[in-house]
C-alpha cells in the first residue's frame, strides 16, 4: 500500500486500470464456470471486449491526440473482414481455434494499420471539424468498397473480384466474402479470454505510448500545435504514428468482433457504429482509459438492461445520453465537483504533513 | 436517358441537399456546432406533411405551412432544452448531445409511427401525369418545384442575411459573439432565430425529398442529412452561397456517378470528391481560409 502511495499519480492510475480489468475478468470467468451468467449476458461478453478495445483505440485519437475521428468503424470493418476471412481460409489448415483466431487478429491488425497509415497521410494535414468530416468520408468509402468485394478460395488459390461475382469458382472452391451479403457461416471462434488479452495488450500499448517521448510530444501537439512545432517537434510524424496505432487497435477489435458472429456484413460498420464508440469515449472522459472501459461496458449492457421498457428502451437510452451530457457540463455540478476535489486535496496535504 | 436528363435530376437532388445544407451551415456559422439532429428534423417535417396532406387531405399549401411551423417550433425547443445549457461546454459535449437528440427524434418517430414505410404522395402534379416534356426533355413537376423552391429560398435568404437588421445581427454573432453582445445584440435570440430558420427549411427539404423518393421511415433523414452536411463542408461551412453551390454540385456528382459509373459506389465517389476538394482547398470551395494568430 505504501508503495502504491509512493508512485506518481499516472502510474498509480495505470495500475488501478489493469487491476480493474483483471478483477472483472476473473469474476466473470468464475461466474461463467459456475453457471451464474445468463446465456444473453454470456453472448455479450465478446462484443463488449471488442467495443472496449474500440473505445481505447478511439480515445488515443480523440483524447490523447485531440482530433475528432468519425470514421473509426471503417478500420474496424477492415480488421473484421480481413481477420474473419483469414480464419475462414485456414479452417482446414489449422485445426486449433485459438491459433487461428490469433492469426486472424494479427492479419486484421496489420491490414487496418496499413489502411490507417494511408488514410492518415491526407487526413492529418487537416484539422478540427474538417478532419472530422474527412474521416467520416473515408469511413463511408471503406463501407462502400468492402460491401462490393467478392473473394473465394479455389484449390489453394485466392480469387478476388469487385462489384459482381466473377470468381468462376470450381465445384470444390469456396466463396468467402460475397459482396453486400458479406461473410456467412463463420465458425465463431472468438472467446472471452481472447477479448481480455486483447484489452490488456491495448492498455499496455497505450500506457507505454502515453508515457513515452512520443506520447508527450503528441500531447504537446494537442495542447498547442504552434508552440509544439516551434520547439522542433515533428508534428505530422508523431500524429501519423498515433493514428496508425489507433487504426491497428480498431482492426484488432474488428477481427475479434467478426469472429464472434456467424455472419458479417459491411453495412454494420457505418457512421452509427463510429458515433457509438465516440459516445463511449466522451462519456468515459477524453484521455481517461478506465473511463472508456467502463463507459463501453455500461453502454453496451444498458440497452439490454432496459429490455424491461420494451419499445421504449432506445428512447430511454437517448434521454439518458442527453441527461448525462447536460448534468456533467452543468456549471453548478462542476462547481460542486471542483470543491470536493479541492477539499480532498487539502485533506491529503494535511495528512501528508502530519505523517512527516 | 440522356445526359441532360441525368443533369436535371441531379440538379433536383442537389437542390434538396442545398436546402438542408443551408440549415447546417447557418447553425455552424453562428453556434459553431455540428447539429447532427438536423437530418431528423427533416424526417419529422415529412411526417407532419404526410399526415396533413395524404391522411387528412388538407390543402397542400396548408400542409407545407403546418410542417414548417411544427419544425420551427421543434428547432427552437431543441435549442432551448439541449444546446443552450451547453453554450460554454467543450464542442465534443455538444456534438454528443446533438447525437442524443437525433436518437431521441428517431425513436420517438419509431414509437409514434412505426418502422413501416409510409408512401408519400407528391404535393404537386396532376392526376394521371406527373411530368411534362420540353424539347425532348422529360421533367417531372416535383423536379421543377424543387429547383424553383431552392432558387427562391436562396434569394430570400441572401437578402434576409445581407439587408435586414436580424440578418446583420446573425452575421455579427457568427463573427464574434462577445463583441456582438457588447454592441447590444441579443445573442440568445439570434441563435434561436437561426435554429428556427434552419429547421423551417428542413421541413421544406423533407417534403421535397419525400415527393421525389416517396418512402418515408423514421430513418429517412439520416443519410440525406449526412450528405447535406458533406455538401456544406464541400462549399465551405459557414458560407451560405457555399452551401448552395456545394449542395448542387454534390447532387449532380452523385447522380452522374450513379448513371455512368456504378450505383453501388456512388456514395464512395461523392465522398472521394469531397476529400480531394478539402485537400486542395482546406476551407471548402467558398470558405474563408482561417488564419491562426500566434
Amino acid at each position: 500500500m505504501n508503495r502504491l502511495k509512493g508512485m506518481n499519480r499516472t502510474t498509480r492510475k495505470n495500475y488501478i486500470t489493469y487491476l480493474v480489468v483483471i478483477a472483472a475478468y476473473v469474476i466473470l470467468e468464475v461466474l461463467m464456470r459456475g453457471g451464474g451468467l445468463k446465456a444473453a449476458t454470456k453472448g455479450m461478453l465478446v462484443p463488449i471486449c471488442a467495443y472496449i478495445v474500440m473505445a481505447l483505440s478511439l480515445n488515443l485519437t480523440v483524447g490523447i491526440m485531440g482530433e475528432l475521428s468519425l470514421g473509426h468503424a471503417g478500420f474496424m470493418s477492415v480488421g473484421a473482414f480481413c481477420g474473419t476471412a483469414t480464419t475462414m481460409c485456414l479452417v482446414n489448415a489449422i485445426p486449433s481455434g485459438g491459433l487461428r483466431l490469433c492469426l486472424g487478429i494479427i492479419v486484421g491488425t496489420i491490414a487496418a494499420a496499413l489502411v490507417g497509415f494511408l488514410i492518415g497521410i491526407p487526413v492529418l494535414r487537416l484539422r478540427g471539424d474538417y478532419l472530422a468530416i474527412v474521416t467520416l468520408a473515408f469511413g463511408e468509402i471503406i463501407k462502400s468498397i468492402v460491401g462490393n468485394v467478392y473473394m473465394g478460395v479455389d484449390g489453394g488459390r485466392l480469387k478476388f473480384s469487385m462489384f459482381t461475382n466473377e470468381l468462376n469458382l470450381s465445384p470444390n472452391g469456396r466463396i468467402i466474402i460475397e459482396g453486400a451479403m458479406g461473410i456467412r457461416s463463420i465458425p465463431r471462434i472468438a472467446t472471452f479470454t481472447a477479448g481480455f488479452i486483447l484489452i490488456m495488450i491495448s492498455l499496455i500499448v497505450i500506457f507505454h505510448m502515453v508515457g513515452s517521448r512520443a506520447g508527450r510530444a503528441i500531447m504537446a501537439i494537442r495542447d498547442n500545435y504552434i508552440a509544439a512545432e516551434s520547439i522542433g517537434i515533428p508534428a505530422f510524424k508523431y500524429k501519423i504514428t498515433a493514428f496508425t496505432i489507433s487504426a491497428a487497435m480498431a482492426g484488432a477489435a474488428g477481427a475479434l468482433f467478426g469472429n464472434n458472429y456467424s455472419s458479417l456484413i459491411a453495412s454494420k460498420f457505418n457512421i452509427d457504429t463510429s458515433i457509438l464508440v465516440l459516445v463511449f469515449v466522451v462519456l468515459g472522459g477524453q484521455g481517461n482509459m478506465l473511463g472508456s472501459i467502463i463507459a463501453a461496458a455500461a453502454l453496451t449492457i444498458l440497452p439490454e438492461a432496459l429490455r424491461g421498457f420494451a419499445d421504449y428502451r432506445m428512447l430511454m437510452y437517448a434521454i439518458i445520453l442527453i441527461a448525462v451530457m447536460l448534468v456533467s457540463n452543468n456549471a453548478k455540478v462542476k462547481d460542486i465537483l471542483k470543491n470536493l476535489a479541492e477539499k480532498r486535496a487539502a485533506k491529503a496535504m494535511k495528512g501528508g504533513a502530519a505523517h512527516e | 436517358m440522356s445526359f441532360l436528363n441525368y443533369l436535371v435530376s441531379g440538379l433536383s437532388l442537389g437542390s434538396i441537399y442545398a436546402i438542408i445544407a443551408l440549415g447546417y451551415t447557418m447553425v455552424y456559422g453562428i453556434a459553431k456546432m455540428l447539429n447532427f439532429a438536423h437530418g431528423d428534423v427533416i424526417m419529422i417535417g415529412s411526417y407532419v406533411c404526410f399526415f396533413a396532406f395524404t391522411r387528412y387531405g388538407l390543402n397542400p399549401f396548408i400542409s407545407v405551412i403546418l410542417a414548417m411551423l411544427v419544425c420551427t417550433m421543434l428547432g427552437i425547443v431543441i435549442e432551448k432544452l439541449a444546446y443552450k445549457p451547453l453554450r460554454a461546454a467543450p464542442s465534443l459535449a455538444v456534438l454528443i448531445t446533438a447525437i442524443g437528440v437525433s436518437y431521441l427524434l428517431q425513436n420517438m418517430a419509431l414509437l409514434l409511427w412505426s418502422s413501416n414505410p409510409k408512401v408519400f404522395t407528391p404535393i404537386v402534379g396532376k392526376p394521371g401525369s406527373n411530368s411534362f416534356t420540353i424539347g425532348g426533355l422529360t421533367v417531372s413537376y416535383v423536379t421543377l418545384l424543387t429547383i424553383v423552391t431552392c432558387v427562391v429560398i436562396m434569394i430570400v435568404l441572401t437578402t434576409f442575411i445581407s439587408r435586414t437588421k436580424l440578418g446583420k445581427a446573425m452575421r455579427a454573432v457568427s463573427e464574434d459573439k462577445g463583441a456582438a453582445q457588447l454592441m447590444g445584440i441579443d445573442v440568445n435570440t439570434t441563435i434561436s432565430v437561426t435554429f428556427a430558420i434552419g429547421s423551417g427549411l428542413a421541413a421544406v427539404a423533407g417534403i421535397l425529398l419525400c415527393s421525389a423518393y416517396p418512402n418515408l421511415t423514421p430513418t429517412t433523414g439520416s443519410m440525406p442529412g449526412i450528405k447535406a452536411f458533406t455538401a456544406a463542408v464541400f462549399g465551405g461551412i459557414g458560407s451560405i452561397p457555399g452551401a448552395f453551390l456545394g449542395g448542387l454540385l454534390l447532387g449532380i456528382i452523385e447522380n452522374l456517378a450513379k448513371a455512368y459509373i456504378s450505383t453501388q459506389i456512388s456514395d464512395a465517389i461523392v465522398f472521394g470528391v469531397l476529400i480531394i476538394v478539402l485537400l486542395v482547398k482546406p476551407a471548402g470551395l467558398l470558405g474563408k481560409p482561417m488564419r491562426e494568430k500566434v
